[in-house]
């Protein structure tokens, strides 16, 4: 299972990120479960995750844009953000925008090659929970969050920039 | 100059630190190289083939005599005693020791100096031009809006890992001298209707491999919105920019790929989002920022005192000096004055900790103060008072610092090259040291007058060779270091790509190659016609001709 904090703690995970390329037999074989699912497996499959016993969610590749799913993305209750390696960075645009162009309140989730340098960046982009690398120190991530005491820009986090504070 | 507050301070301190952390964990194993490579680039640390380099961060070419003391410093126990400027008016170092690193960001940090996204692919600094405030030509002064932008770009979380690096120029004087075209944006400060000062931006420009000048898509930008807008073309370029290929990752790429008209449209509509957000400046921030800028304390005085017309009379080499290297200030009784750093036989830009200090002690004599350093590595000095020229010239003189080359063939662009680079094809401070040699004539310099002489040793164009009048590369030819000559570039307001005159030369061959193609030109130019103007009238045919012929 892998590792998930939030920005105070590690906290359990109830969710698991079904891999891009699974086929949709996995909702007859595992039962009960959460899923984020692709967003594709999402679109082609409504009508046999209707029918699904488990919680589902949603995950975008850093390829992929929050457009796809404006029009059903309030009824999710998390969005999954994927960070295909660490250096690709088009998922903070992606966070953002779920937050400021769409006004999604629900928990938006950082998974993939999420390691601690980035973390700080990633909450201030508006990530809420981040599934940490396996190889991650859950202790040394908590850190990040206070790598900065405070940013020059306007985020999700602090949507006031700062020559409107100082 | 900008002066740290607080809030400056402690983000500078926090970034210290999340360095020191980040380099400690390196070196106990517990970050792999690959996932400390971003994070060391975007602190300015490049691993070279000698040594680490470290780049310097100087906002906009700014640096205070204190700050140079502290680099003369730094150059002196970090480094072998000398320093670099480089053509985006950064610094760098060549032999820092990377556990040295930390105590040397934590030292320039006492002077609010810093190495932050000096590398990487993030928002670099932000450059202008270097007679900001003092151009007698000048719109308004752009260091504030500098300023603005180095904040909005510094640790902008959204944009931290975008395709590929990214540099925004300003420029607020008529003449161009900050090659804003060939920045991936690049914004003029325009007049409006009714007088009102704006902004007109360029996006898409840049050097490398594929040199493209870039394409306005807003011809007027109000105040009040420059970050919305630098905000919305950063989002759209960090979603659709390229990442399947390095060497298309740029924004020039994205631009012509997706035409300029749609890619506008795309920013447009992302504008539309935050156009009127919390990120739309104040008028309160535009004034806070200006007043870092406010005029010094000028004393009232008359233009072309006596003090300076006796000595330019008495004495021809001051007299050459200032013809060359003293330009109109905006105001009465005051010059600035360019150091040009061009000394044959010493690497372009390079600068020892001694002359850092003389800079620094003459800066505070002669000019409040303050220095700024140019993309064509020299250094200047603002504001100098007329009747203290020759004092000043004198001090320079004694300094080996009074090159009278300002602007001419010898004042060349050059890249560090296969000297020191890994990626280098070829050498190119050697080059630049012979065609020195054989252009050592003052006297025949000035007759050829204004020349862009510019030396890259490899296709990513540090050097600037596309937009040189003269443009030299080093190429790989069967593993020997052949050099291509290009014609007709230039980084100023009427910028244009240089056009390559043929095959390749032998390092031997390139002073003369460069001596035959000033021939053809001062054969061909009428009256007082510059070297750009001439090849623009008769294109590249008379000169291909000359250097080809000679050749065989
Ligand atoms: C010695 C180590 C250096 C290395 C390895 C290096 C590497 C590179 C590379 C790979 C590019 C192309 C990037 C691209 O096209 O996306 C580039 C561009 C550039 N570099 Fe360097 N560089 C070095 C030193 C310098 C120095 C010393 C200067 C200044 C004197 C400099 C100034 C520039 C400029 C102005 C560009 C062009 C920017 C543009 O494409 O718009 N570089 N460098
Ligand atoms: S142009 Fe090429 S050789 Fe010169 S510094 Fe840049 S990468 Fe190195």
């Amino acid at each position: 299972m892998p590792k998930l904090i939030n920005k105070n703690t590690v906290i359990t995970n109830p969710w698991t990120v079904m891999k891009a390329s699974t086929g949709p037999e996995i909702l007859q074989v595992v039962p009960g479960k959460n899923f984020i699912v692709p967003l594709q497996f999402w679109k082609l499959y409504q009508e046999e995750l209707n029918e699904y016993d488990g919680n589902i969610a949603v995950w975008l590749d850093s390829d992929e844009n929050p457009e796809q799913i404006s029009d059903e993305l309030h009824s999710l209750p998390l969005i999954a953000l994927n960070f295909p390696v660490f250096s690709d960075g088009r998922s903070y645009t992606n966070a953002r925008e779920l937050r400021q162009k769409y006004a999604f309140k629900g928990e938006i989730r950082a998974i993939g090659d999420v390691l601690r340098d980035q973390l700080y960046y990633m909450a201030q982009c508006g990530f809420d929970t981040f599934e940490i690398r396996h190889d991650q120190e859950a202790e040394l991530c908590l850190q990040a969050f206070n790598d900065f005491e405070t940013g020059y820009q306007s985020t999700v986090a602090e949507p006031v920039p700062l020559f409107r504070r100082r | 100059m900008y002066r740290y507050d607080g809030y400056d301070h402690q983000m500078l301190a926090d970034r210290v630190a999340q360095f020191r952390d980040q380099t400690n964990r390196y070196i106990d194993g517990k970050l792999s190289e690959i996932e400390f490579l971003p994070l060391r680039l975007q602190n300015g640390l490049y691993v070279q083939r000698l040594a680490p380099m470290l780049r310097i961060a100087v906002p906009y070419g700014m640096l205070s005599s204190t700050q140079l003391r502290k680099l003369a410093y730094i150059a002196n126990h970090y480094d072998k005693g000398y320093a670099h400027f480089t053509t985006r008016q950064n610094i760098q170092y060549n032999w820092p020791a990377l556990v040295d690193v930390p105590d040397l960001l934590a030292d320039l940090a006492e002077v609010e100096m810093h190495a932050i996204q000096t590398s990487g692919n993030c928002i670099r600094n932000t450059t202008t031009d270097q007679f900001a405030g003092a151009a007698p030509d000048e719109l308004e002064d752009s260091r504030a809006y500098c300023e603005i932008i180095r904040q909005w770009s510094s640790f902008h979380p959204e944009f931290a890992y975008l395709p590929r690096k990214f540099k925004i120029a300003v420029c607020g004087t008529v003449d161009d001298q900050a090659a804003t075209q060939v920045h991936d944006i690049g914004i003029y400060i325009v007049k409006g209707d009714n007088d009102e000062i704006g902004f007109r931006i360029l996006v898409g420009g840049g050097l490398g491999r594929t040199p493209v000048i870039g394409k306005e898509i807003f011809d007027f930008v109000e105040k009040k919105h420059l970050l919305t807008a630098l905000e919305a073309i950063l989002r759209v370029y960090n979603r659709e920019g390229r990442r399947d290929n390095k060497y298309k990752a740029r924004i020039k790429i994205l631009v012509k790929e997706t035409g300029v008209e749609e890619f506008k449209n795309k920013v447009t509509k992302e504008w539309a989002l935050i156009k009127d957000s919390s990120l739309t400046l104040t008028d309160e921030e535009i004034d806070r920022c200006q007043k870092f800028f406010d005029a010094p304390n000028y004393q009232e005085l008359s233009n072309t005192p006596t003090q300076l017309t006796d000595k330019l009379q008495s004495n021809i080499l001051f007299a050459a000096w200032h013809s060359q290297n003293v330009k109109p200030h905006k105001v009465t009784g005051y010059s600035i004055v360019t150091v040009c750093f061009k000394e044959t036989g010493v690497a372009p830009g390079d600068v020892t900790d001694r002359q850092l200090e003389q800079i620094a002690d003459l800066s505070d004599e002669y000019s409040f103060g303050e220095i700024r350093i140019s993309h064509k590595q020299n250094i200047v000095m603002a504001d100098v008072r007329q009747d203290q020229l020759f004092e000043l010239w004198k001090a320079l003189e004694s300094g080996a610092m009074a090159s009278n080359n300002l602007g001419l063939l010898t004042d060349l662009i050059c890249c560090p090259g296969g000297d020191f680079c890994a990626l280098a094809n070829a050498k190119s401070i050697p080059i630049a040291e012979a065609i020195q040699r054989k252009f050592d004539d003052h006297e025949e310099l000035t007759n050829i007058g204004e020349m862009n002489l510019n030396i890259s040793g490899c296709m990513n164009a540090c050097g600037h060779h596309h937009v040189g009048n003269i443009g030299i590369l080093g190429v790989d030819k069967k593993g020997e270091e052949y050099y291509q000559v290009s014609l007709g570039g230039s980084s100023k307001n009427n910028a244009s790509l240089g056009k390559i005159i043929g095959p390749s030369f032998a390092q031997e061959e390139i002073p003369d190659v460069v001596e035959t193609i000033v021939g053809v030109y001062k054969e061909k130019r009428i009256g007082e016609e510059k070297f750009i103007d001439t090849y623009n009238r008769i294109g590249i045919d008379p000169f291909k001709e000359k250097v080809y012929a000679k050749a065989d």
